[in-house]
């Protein structure tokens, strides 16, 4: 655990290891929704209970992503109109209907449930190379590094196009970018330096354009569109697709290690990898928080009444461990598949990327465990190092062996 | 009981299709089709399910 940082950490971001901090769940039992100070020093509104949050999450009307004018993060560097306009542009998680249905429109072809089908071998290939090439390197590795991070950072590469050779330079911004104890001016530093980088690739998909997500929204989308708005979906889908599995994958495997039985279930019995990969995102919710809403008028949550203006963060971890929701919510039981957790959150911003996040989940899991029967960590359990600060909760390594 | 579905509301999670693949496709966009003017009795759990799961309420039964 990071315990130098723990004091500053805000508090819908607190765990103890897999488990969200018992101060959420006090919440969660007696007032439902309490103020709390975010990560700038703002104050919040928390919501805890697995109702509520999918109260907020389903009404955009009066739960809105967007920002109004004038809103500026404490500490944040002075942006023009014109400057905000472009870091905004195409940010999905930045919209609300109808405007973000135009944009979420233009991908989703790329994520049905049939697509998936017709990506699932090359996914099963790239798994097996990595599993190939850990075999060959031998015990001990870091399973963040050989494993959890190169598997999906490679797929949503293919997938949009991005050359994977770059990914030294996105994977360095990206996890300093979401990490929340980097200094803002940092953070949108390392935003421009994406948007420009990925300026260059919509820039190359115009003049030539492959059969991939940029050359789609370039070929299909390409005059309706400005350069910042390919860009910023481009770069939301970046992120998002390698910053999110990755973590699932060393945290899932982690998780299955201190539980035998259930990690025997996943290795020898293929029914079980569904509903495995659903508790696994249920119970370890790695996203703190959905992107924090703003009150566009007066509300009342749980009966407590919030005002306009006002910031509401709604907690998934502690939705999702809700006994209201599910039985004994704090074990993991990888049986009862937990259909309706909130993981990838609810209404319109509903994860986007979930069929190939649950793709991706269901071919490395059992592939991982099966390759390495004996698969084994290969530090304390209590020197593990967690990704605190991190907006998507993970591990920054996971030293793990075998018996070759 | 039938199924209807608004796909105006759909935001292509797939949900649907996930847990009533019987009942629920995607089109080339993504967006829910109900593939049953009935649904079989054997699906009707499952189609409840898929009402309970979808991310924007764009489903529900009818008798």
């Amino acid at each position: 655990m990071t315990g130098t940082e723990a004091p500053q950490l805000p508090l819908h971001m607190r765990r103890n290891a897999f488990d969200p901090t018992p101060e959420l769940r006090a919440i969660r039992e007696t007032a439902g929704v309490r103020t709390a100070t975010n990560s700038f020093g703002m104050t919040v509104y928390l919501v805890t209970r697995y109702e509520d949050v999918k109260a907020v999450l389903s009404d955009h009307e009066r739960f809105s992503n967007g920002r109004p004018p004038g809103f500026v993060l404490p500490g944040a560097p002075t942006l023009s109109e014109e400057e905000l306009a472009s870091a905004r542009a195409g940010n999905l998680l930045g919209l609300d209907p109808p405007e973000h249905q135009r944009l979420r429109r233009m991908l989703t072809p790329e994520f049905t449930i049939r697509r998936m089908k017709r990506l699932e071998p090359r996914i099963v290939e790239i798994v097996d190379q990595h599993l190939d090439a850990m075999e060959s390197a031998g015990p001990p590795t870091d399973l963040v590094e050989s494993f959890a991070l190169p598997i999906p950072s490679l797929a949503i590469c293919e997938l949009l196009g991005v050359p994977y050779d770059d990914r030294d330079d996105f994977q360095r911004r990206s996890v300093r970018q979401l990490d929340l104890s980097t200094p803002i001016a940092e953070r949108m530093d390392l935003q421009r330096q994406g948007r420009a980088y990925m300026q260059s690739l919509v820039d190359r998909a115009r003049r030539q354009h492959g059969e991939d997500i940029l050359g789609m929204l370039v070929r299909e989308h390409g005059a309706e569109c400005t350069d910042d708005e390919l860009i910023g979906v481009a770069g939301l889908l970046l992120l998002a697709g390698h910053e999110t599995t990755s973590n699932m994958l060393g945290l899932g495997t982690l998780a299955l290690l201190r539980h035998p039985e259930q990690l025997a279930a996943v290795r020898n019995d293929p029914d079980a990898t569904g509903p495995a990969v659903e508790e696994l995102l249920r119970w370890l919710s790695i996203v703190h928080s959905a992107i924090p809403r703003i009150t566009t008028t007066e509300v009342e949550v749980a009966g407590v009444r919030i005002p306009a203006g006002e910031l509401v963060f709604v907690s998934l971890p502690s939705g999702n461990r809700d006994p209201d929701f599910i039985d004994s919510p704090e074990v993991l039981d990888i049986r009862r598949g937990a259909p309706g957790h909130l993981a990838f959150g609810h209404g319109v911003h509903h994860c986007l990327g979930a069929p190939l996040a649950r793709m991706e989940m269901r071919i490395a899991f059992p592939a991982l465990l099966r390759r390495f029967p004996t698969l084994a960590l290969a530090e304390d359990f209590d020197d593990v190092q967690f990704r605190s600060f991190h907006f998507i909760y993970g591990l920054r390594s996971l030293a793990v062996t075998w018996t070759p | 009981m039938k199924a209807l579905a608004d796909r105006d509301v759909c935001i292509q999670a797939g949900n649907c299709v996930m847990v009533a693949d019987a009942v629920f496709d995607q089109d080339d966009d993504g967006i829910v089709v109900v593939l049953v003017d009935e649904i079989p009795d054997d699906e009707a759990d499952h189609v409840r399910e898929a009402v309970k799961l979808c991310p924007s309420q764009a489903l529900r039964v009818i008798d």
